[in-house]
């Protein structure tokens, strides 16, 4: 299945205009799903499964790292050990073996957001499975964002539901670290709930909000509003290139 | 790391670091903005919306004889995926049948169930990938919402209507802005969590053509925060809100009075289709990022492809503001892998400037996305020739981030861009000590399906809402008013859309509006061979795909995905 290395990925062909002579793209081989692929060496794990012809359906998101559809695990040569990583942004290595996760089951606490309080009661009521945990930080060493997610889990133990937030604040929901723990915890779905009690309970309340709304409510802006609305174009204009700007 | 040739352009940004950073913490425009003649100018002359080809007549449809964006253009006068004869009995016993039908599992798709469900309407939300898979996920930055007491939902008006050169429906715009600061009081009760200062009042930055600090902001997660949030709120209600994941709409269907009844849906993973009959339906899904207009790499979700243009277009919605695509001022260049992502204007709201190769400031940092896109474009054309060259042929200009600690305190950086500093890292590049390589990336639908301020369109029944919709922006959209708008009509939406699902018996289920089509292509004399919506891109190298091709024999295309002729955007993107 190996194809020779060819100059038809326009992201290698050399522009008229670099002045520079670009080097040819090395090419490595890699393993998806058991088969042999040879693909450029600067390639993702994700353009290196698209080089090979296949069209990626469970397994690509927004392929900039944000939306954690694109877990993978792989092994390397002379190396035991099962990595895991975002197929979007980890390059592929020389005898890398890889495949993707398509999707992790999961069981989500289902929840009134309105009545729950932000303490360790909350967490021993929906996500028992935390108390399991046997600190092997297995979690921790899975995660692509490179999340203390051990520590954010032994927060959730004593109830700490802002170092919660703190901590899994970057998580994008990828769920390698559930996949991989002993103990079968849900790390990230105990994250979004420490999120969601922080910003709901927590998070200190902004007073300038609550005017703004009333204001609003109270019809404050309407006569501006209709004033602005009735105007042409030529007088938007003006207002708009006029305004002072704050710096 | 940057590679050694470019060590001295790297030189020259800090030979003029100490100026600049003097002018910016003086308080004063570090560059003066541009005027409405300069920035006609600019635009005219550098948008590629202006450029040789940008633009197609469409021949078929409600838009008949207007000029849209040429890759649009020859989607809309494509072939339909579905066969109606064969649907027939489909249609007489759907597979599934909900109150209400929402495409689209996007923020403002979860805004339309979860404010559906509050109103007492069930319903079916359904994606084409996973719950919460969209550009909703992905934006950085943050969202406009006149919250400062320096600031007024008026000036917000305004500001928004400025960039979009008065061209954007009022209406809409009056409801966006005057919605914002209720919003995000709803998102925090929902458990958003807020960038704020000590004392609980929201911390505001500056985007591009505001006239007030008027972002607030999540680190540079927004997308990430709020759309998780509100998955888990959709999750939370299983019993009220059926979500399908992996079975795209790629049809409306209508009744026999017009009126929109629900949609086909096709199986990603069984490659058949599925009728859903429903009172009412929204269509919310996002923008066209993945068509990589003008050939241009995409800061966009993988399913950003158009898709419900196509169907509402079919079904006979009126599209509005089709001839205008938004660059975002700020792709990655460097490193390769990166390329087109995203890097949020956020940046330059702290204070982050673009430079050229001389290490110059050349554009005032905040203008309007596409001025400062055009400006940029011009700085790298043949006129001035001041663009740096990568390895891979692309061209850009610096984006000088070490500003921002300097002028906010060590650390800032850190803790703001999160994101960003992860994302360059992996690449040996510390954004808090070197610049980014930056080249504009396509990153917006500014139009879409025409909307009134209930989120209705002109065909009874479907309601669109987010990105999909047209008329908001104008033809050009501020940062953080995407953010915005998809949270505030995307509640509208579902608001409104369960309202009138309330009052509705459907009609008969019919596709006469597919063959309707398909006569009107044949009467225009339009050959193609593509089929529509496109579902995913294929970025599969060309002679591969010539050989998955090659199995269709000369039968039609069944798979838009693999007669997707795009290009992945890697070519140097057109100047």
């Amino acid at each position: 299945m190996s194809r020779k290395p060819q100059t038809k990925v326009a992201a290698e062909k050399p522009s008229k205009t670099v002045k520079q002579t670009p080097p040819k793209a090395r090419m490595v081989t890699v393993y998806i799903m058991g088969k042999r692929h040879v693909v450029p060496e600067h390639a993702t794990i994700m353009r290196a499964i698209e080089y090979s012809g296949q069209q990626i359906i469970r397994g690509a998101g927004c392929r900039e790292g944000f939306c954690g559809a694109c877990g993978t695990i792989y092994r390397l040569p002379g190396d035991y050990k099962i990595h895991s990583g975002l197929a979007c942004t980890t390059l592929v290595q020389e005898g890398m073996s890889l495949t993707q996760i398509p999707a992790v089951p999961m069981e989500k606490a289902i929840y009134d957001i309105e009545k729950l309080s932000p303490d360790v009661d909350t967490i021993k009521r929906l996500y028992p499975v935390v108390f399991r945990c046997v600190a092997c930080n297995t979690c921790t060493k899975s995660c692509p964002q490179g999340i203390q997610v051990m520590d954010y889990i032994q927060a959730a133990k004593r109830g700490d539901v802002a170092a919660i937030m703190d901590i899994s604040f970057d998580c994008v929901g990828c769920g390698l670290c559930a996949l991989r723990c002993p103990a079968e915890i849900v790390q990230h779905k105990v994250g979004v709930l420490g999120r969601r009690l922080y910003g709901r309970y927590l998070a200190k309340e902004s007073k300038e909000l609550d005017a703004r709304i009333k204001q609003v409510q109270g019809g404050e802006y309407d006569d501006e509003y209709a004033s602005m609305m009735g105007m042409d174009k030529t007088s938007l204009s003006k207002m708009y290139y006029e305004r002072d700007i704050e710096p | 790391m940057y590679p050694d040739y470019l060590a001295g352009l790297l030189k020259e940004v800090d030979r003029t670091r100490p100026k600049r950073l003097e002018l910016a913490k003086s308080g004063n425009p570090v560059y003066p903005p541009m005027n409405a003649e300069e920035r006609k100018d600019v635009l005219s002359k550098y948008h590629p919306d202006y450029s040789k080809g940008a633009l197609q007549k469409i021949r078929v449809g409600p838009n008949k004889g207007q000029e849209l964006t040429t890759e649009i253009t020859e989607l809309l006068e494509a072939h339909s995926m579905v066969e109606p004869r064969l649907m027939d009995i489909h249609l007489r016993e759907p597979d599934y049948e909900t109150d209400l039908l929402i495409i689209g599992g996007g923020g403002a798709g979860c805004w339309a169930a979860i404010t559906a469900m509050q109103n007492g309407v069930n319903s079916m939300l359904v994606t084409k990938l996973r719950l919460g898979d969209s550009n909703s996920m992905m934006s950085e930055g943050g969202m406009q919402a006149a919250v400062a007491p320096q600031d007024s939902p008026t000036r917000h008006y305004l500001d928004a209507l400025g960039g979009g050169h008065f061209e954007n429906n009022p209406e809409l715009v009056r409801i966006l802005t005057q919605d914002g600061p209720e919003v995000v009081k709803e998102l925090e009760r929902l458990g958003v969590i807020w960038d704020k200062m000590p004392d609980g009042s929201m911390q505001v930055l500056h985007g591009g053509g505001t006239s007030r600090k008027r972002m607030v902001s999540c680190r540079d997660y927004i997308g990430a925060i709020i759309t998780r949030t509100l998955m888990d709120e959709v999750h939370n209600h299983p019993d009220k809100i059926q979500v399908r994941e992996f079975e795209p709409a790629v049809e409306l269907v209508l009744d026999d009075k017009g009126r929109c009844a629900g949609a086909i849906l096709y199986s990603l993973d069984s490659e058949q289709f599925l009728t859903v009959k429903a009172k009412a339906t929204i269509i919310t899904t996002g923008g066209f990022g993945r068509l990589h207009i003008r050939g241009f790499a995409t800061t966009n979700h993988y399913g950003a492809t158009g898709d419900g243009l196509v169907m509402a277009y079919r079904a006979g919605a009126k599209l509005a503001f089709m001839d205008s695509v938004q660059y975002h001022p700020t792709g990655a260049v460097f490193p390769e892998q990166i390329a087109g992502f995203l890097i949020t204007e956020k940046i330059r709201g702290a204070g982050g400037q673009p430079l050229n190769k001389h290490g110059e400031l050349f554009v005032f940092p905040r203008e309007p996305r596409d001025i400062e896109s055009a400006a940029i474009i011009r700085e790298c054309s043949t006129e001035r020739n001041n663009g740096i060259e990568t390895y891979a042929g692309r061209t850009g200009v610096w984006l000088d981030s070490p500003l921002i600690d300097m002028i906010h305190g060590e650390g800032y950086t850190k803790h703001q861009f999160p994101g960003m500093c992860r994302q360059f890292n992996r690449f040996g590049i510390d954004i808090t000590k070197q610049p980014m390589l930056i080249y504009p990336s396509l990153h917006y639908q500014n139009g879409g399906v025409e909307i009134n301020g209930r989120c209705e369109t002109n065909i009874p029944g479907l309601f669109v809402a987010g990105e999909a919709s047209g008329g908001v922006h104008g033809r050009n959209r501020l940062m953080g008013n995407s953010v915005l708008d998809y949270n505030v009509f995307g509640r509208r939406a579902g608001r409104y859309a369960s309202e009138y699902a309330k009052t509705v018996t459907v009609g008969k289920l019919s596709l006469e509006h597919v063959t309707k089509h398909v006569k009107e292509l044949k009467k225009e004399g339009i050959e193609t061979d593509l089929v529509s919506p496109m579902i995913l891109p294929s970025y599969t190298p060309e002679d591969v795909k010539t050989q998955q091709l090659a199995r269709l024999g000369s039968a039609p295309a069944r798979h838009s995905m693999l007669r997707s002729r795009i290009s992945p955007g890697d070519k140097k993107a057109a100047e």
